[in-house]
């Protein structure tokens, strides 16, 4: 029941943030009514942390390892049920939707000033949908939720976003990201009903329920098949290189709190989806498949950095090295180990927290001196009290210093890899030189350099200092302490490289 | 007497919509007066809903050999008769101004639900024939009725010139498949058919009806006349239109191709699937640089009755099934659309609110309203939470089932390209642009009944989005019987 909660607060404290909204009150209501119900949200999902037992020991694959389970008939007619379901693995996810969801409302408490009750209704839908994705076990309902998220996040980029160069407005941006998801999540429809009308076809009952089709034997060239229906879907999120296009103008044209959202939440649903829907249901075609994803994880390393490097505006550039660091985790997640998929975990996490640290602060920025284009930037540390000594530390987080999460996540995935893969994390490992060349480029051109006024542009005040220092504070924690967030997802970890590892083992053995 | 009874019974919808157009024509003939008339109808189509449930005590049941009342007919029934209403009451607040006589109108729209109701319950040419007919000749004058504005008299003409030309190719289809057969009853054609008497002619009759019905449809290449007629009727004859009348003839597509099959080696198949891919893809394509809603509406609807013709294709059990709920869903988002469009146009005073630019920030200024129009617009291009998403599901659902892959493949690139225009006239709801021409609804739309309408279709269609299932049992329950 407390999975329902979870998923139902946002949607409804939404609607009272638009509802009351409506009705002249003051402009701060749905402000504060936003952040009680993130607040509720996280609450729930630590409590949630802090009382559950994860680390359930053993009994991986045949008995489900779901900590808390929800279901109830949905739509009988293709025995669809409404089935939530929580492991390690959602449980990460979902206190750092938790968590990022109360940035997004907080980092924008100055930046958006008209239409406050319909924005937040936007995005607390978008931080509903997520949580039904990160519950959802059922595809039908996975289908629902995904798709769904896209509508909040399409008006939050329309209406609030930030207009671009000529002829690359908001709306455009925000077409191009809806159209791009939206279009992948329909061969993700596809794949699910071929596999619901395989098994229906093997059985003679429909069923939408992932623990069920997960063991639904396929020939090889199907499962491929639908496979690539789920990866396309995935890879457009991740994103995966050739499917990145609509990521640097959605992030570049978003609000600030939709930037966080984007680059902090929305980009793991995907690594979420390989791991919890792509691997366990084709393990054997995602084992065929794995070169290839991994040569496309090379790349978009090296294409995310250089892409990255030759950006001039500040929010295209964290747009870019996102591309890269999901490269990262999208090796972690086909080498199959369990040491890079945890680093793969590791990995998300962290850059949840340095991209949004990042993206806030250009948000910061621009309120402050109305440009991202770095070119009229230059000189700002000293100008603007604490805030650069923060960027320096999240650009460094992002190039992967020792003592930051990114750091745990890279090393684990390299060196999670590198039994299987040596050639693929060898090459892979010079990619962080590239990230160590923009970050660094980054900060030059933003803080250093010859200053182009000498006033103060205005320090940061008590909320812009909370939320940097907090974020601070958690990249170091999962840097130096890791396993607070590896022990929780262990087991599900463990499971994922069960199911990719049986078919590989099985067939090399003969 | 029993018998007759029960015939009677069965066709009750039918005669009572018969009742209610003498009853509108006998008040107007005593005294003009436009709430007399719209409330007629509305009780007579209330009426022959209403009476729908007991028609239900006696399907199956085959009443002269020209009608099979059974389960099929009284679901899809109840959808005409439900848009009819729903037509109605839009014209009632968009008639009140026009500087002309209102009344007939009424008269017109119940001869075209009437021919709805005796199309969708068909078994023999005949019947498909006056149903056809009875349905479209009234729907010529209901485009012109605006007349003294040009181009709702030339959509009025255009209309019929081309359906005159559609109804011969209708007739000559029917000629060739009685030389063949000699029998104009659907399941009996179907039994010629499988003994092979004269099958060239037979196809080819089939051949010449598929492309009347599929003018009807305004299916790819019969469809040129649709963005016009959709643009220069007025607003609730376009809702009409594009509910009603595609509703009837696409249940009897489906009841026609479900009891006489084709029975060949699958080439007109094939031809219905291309037609069905080709509808798909350029009926969103051209969508793509309109800037007038209605006749995006009306590429919009090319589109989705080609999705829904992958249903035709694939046949079988779900194939039907995916008709019932696919017309469902269409049909309350149609309305919808179509219901904000007329309720910003009324009450009449001149050309339709069309240009996409009317509709400027129309959230800010009358936020529910926006919000229907925004979740109709989201149901049309099928995103969960809306009905229109079950639609596609099934869509896709029928075609992976059989195999129909390159129909799947259209779905999936039409999907994609139509998301284009829907969000541009949905955003184009929330923007604000000072200077720009704007058309209101009058204050207090919602208190009026096209308001209270609205609202609730936009309500069924989050319903049926989030909790299908009442509506697939419905659906399910609504068997065909064979002739």
């Amino acid at each position: 029941m407390i999975l329902c909660w979870l998923l139902f607060i946002p949607f409804i404290g939404g609607l009272l943030c638009w509802q009351l909204e409506s009705r002249h009150a003051p402009s701060q209501v749905p402000r504060w009514i936003a952040l009680a119900t993130m607040g509720i949200v996280l609450v729930l999902s630590l409590w949630l942390w802090l009382t559950g037992d994860y680390s359930l020991p053993g009994a991986v694959g045949d008995s489900p390892s779901w900590t808390r389970e929800f279901e109830l008939p949905w739509i009988d007619r293709f025995g669809i049920s409404f089935h939530l379901a929580l492991d390690g693995l959602s449980l990460i996810m979902i206190t750092l939707t938790g968590f990022l969801g109360a940035l997004a409302v907080i980092c924008s408490w100055q930046e958006i000033t008209n239409r406050i009750g319909f924005f937040h209704l936007n995005l607390l839908w978008i931080i509903g949908g997520v949580i039904g994705v990160f519950l959802a076990v059922d595809l039908f309902l996975f289908f629902f939720f995904w798709e769904m998220m896209l509508v909040p996040m399409y008006f939050l980029i329309a209406l609030w976003g930030h207009s671009g160069s000529k002829g690359n407005t908001r709306i455009s941006a925000a077409v191009k990201f809806f159209i791009y998801t939206q279009a992948s999540g329909l061969l993700m429809l596809v794949s699910i009903l071929g596999l619901v009308f395989t098994h229906y076809g093997q059985t003679g009952t429909f069923t939408f329920d992932y623990m069920v089709l997960r063991e639904t034997p396929l020939d090889g060239p199907l499962a491929y098949v639908l496979m690539l229906g789920f990866f396309i879907a995935f890879a457009v999120k991740l994103p995966v290189v050739p499917l990145h296009g609509w990521l640097p103008d959605a992030h570049a044209q978003a609000p600030t709190a939709g930037s966080v959202d984007l680059a902090g939440i929305l980009l793991k649903t995907a690594a979420y989806g390989m791991l919890r829907f792509a691997i366990p249901l084709f393990p054997e075609a995602s084992a065929q498949f794995a070169p290839v994803a991994m040569a496309l994880g090379l790349f978009g390393i090296y294409y995310g950095a250089v892409l990255a490097y030759a950006q001039t505006d500040v929010k295209r550039l964290i747009a870019c090295s996102s591309i890269s660091h999901m490269g990262f985790v999208l090796i972690g997640i086909y080498s199959g180990s369990v040491l890079a998929l945890q680093g793969v975990i590791a990995q998300m996490v962290a850059h949840a927290f340095s991209a949004a640290g990042l993206f806030i602060i250009s948000g910061q920025i621009y309120e402050r001196i109305h440009t991202r284009n770095m070119r009229e930037m230059g000189g700002l540390f000293g100008r603007m009290g604490a805030l650069p000594g923060f960027a320096l530390v999240f650009v460094m987080a992002s190039l992967g210093m020792p003592g930051t999460g990114n750091f745990i996540g890279e090393f684990l995935i390299l060196f999670g890899a590198y039994q299987a893969f040596p050639w693929v994390v060898v090459i892979a490992s010079f990619g962080l030189v590239l990230a160590a060349v923009y970050s660094l480029v980054l900060m030059h051109r933003v803080y250093w350099g010859t200053p182009t006024a000498e006033t103060s542009l205005g320090g940061l005040d008590f909320r812009e200092y909370s939320m940097m220092l907090l974020l601070l504070v958690l990249t170091l924690l999962v840097g130096l302490y890791p396993q607070s967030v590896l022990d929780v997802s262990q087991t599900a970890m463990t499971e994922v490289n069960h199911w990719f590892a049986a078919p590989v083992s099985a067939s090399s053995t003969p | 007497m029993n018998d007759f009874l029960t015939n009677a019974i069965a066709l009750a919808p039918l005669l009572i919509i018969c009742a209610t157009i003498v009853a509108v024509i006998g008040t107007i003939a005593v005294g003009r007066h436009h709430f007399t008339a719209a409330t007629i109808t509305v009780v007579g189509l209330n009426a022959a809903l209403i009476s729908l449930l007991g028609v239900l005590q006696v399907t199956p049941l085959e009443v002269t050999p020209l009608f099979i009342i059974d389960n099929y007919s009284v679901l899809f029934g109840a959808i005409v008769l439900v848009a009819s209403l729903a037509c109605s009451t839009l014209a009632h607040a968009y008639l009140e101004t026009l500087p002309d006589r209102r009344e007939e109108f009424y008269v017109l729209l119940l001869c075209s639900a009437g021919g709805a109701l005796a199309l969708i319950a068909a078994r023999h040419m005949a019947s498909l024939f006056i149903g056809l007919e009875l349905l479209s000749v009234p729907l010529y004058g209901m485009v012109a009725y605006t007349y003294r504005d040009r181009i709702s008299l030339e959509a009025g003409l255009k209309y019929m010139v081309l359906s005159g030309a559609a109804s011969a190719f209708l007739l000559f289809g029917m000629a060739l498949l009685y030389a063949a057969s000699g029998t104009l009853v659907f399941a009996e054609l179907a039994e010629a058919a499988t003994d092979g008497v004269g099958s060239t002619w037979m196809l080819a009759g089939v051949g010449m009806m598929v492309v009347a019905l599929a003018f009807k449809l305004s299916l790819v290449p019969f469809h040129l006349w649709t963005p016009d007629v959709y643009e220069g009727a007025p607003g609730p004859v376009s809702a009409f239109l594009a509910t009603v009348s595609k509703v009837a003839v696409f249940a009897l597509l489906a009841r026609f191709f479900s009891l006489a099959p084709p029975a060949d080696d699958g080439w007109l198949l094939t031809l219905i699937g291309v037609i069905a891919l080709a509808s798909m893809l350029i009926g969103n394509l051209l969508a793509l640089r309109q800037n007038n809603i209605k006749r995006l509406l009306g590429y919009s609807s090319i589109a989705h009755l080609g999705y829904l013709l992958t249903a035709v294709v694939a046949g079988g059990e779900l194939g039907i099934e995916t008709v019932g709920v696919y017309l469902a869903t269409y049909v309350a988002t149609t309305l919808g659309a179509f219901g904000v469009v007329t309720l910003v146009s009324s009450p009449y005073s001149g050309t339709d609110a069309g240009a996409l630019h009317h509709y400027r920030g129309l959230f800010w200024r009358r936020p529910y309203l926006a919000a229907v129009l925004t979740v109709m617009m989201l149901s049309l291009a099928g995103i969960p939470m809306t009905a229109g998403f079950i639609g596609k599901f099934y869509a896709l659902a029928v075609g992976v089932q059989s195999g129909l892959w390159w129909l799947v493949g259209g779905i999936v690139i039409g999907s994609g390209i139509g998301l284009y225009y829907y969000l541009r006239v949905m955003i184009i709801l929330y923007l604000v642009e000072p200077g720009q021409s704007r058309r209101d609804a009058v204050s207090g739309w919602g208190q009026q009944s096209g308001g209270i309408m609205v609202l609730l279709l936009s309500a069924a269609v989050i319903l049926f989005g989030i909790y299908p299932q009442p509506l697939i049992a419905l659906v399910d329950a609504a068997v065909m019987n064979g002739g």
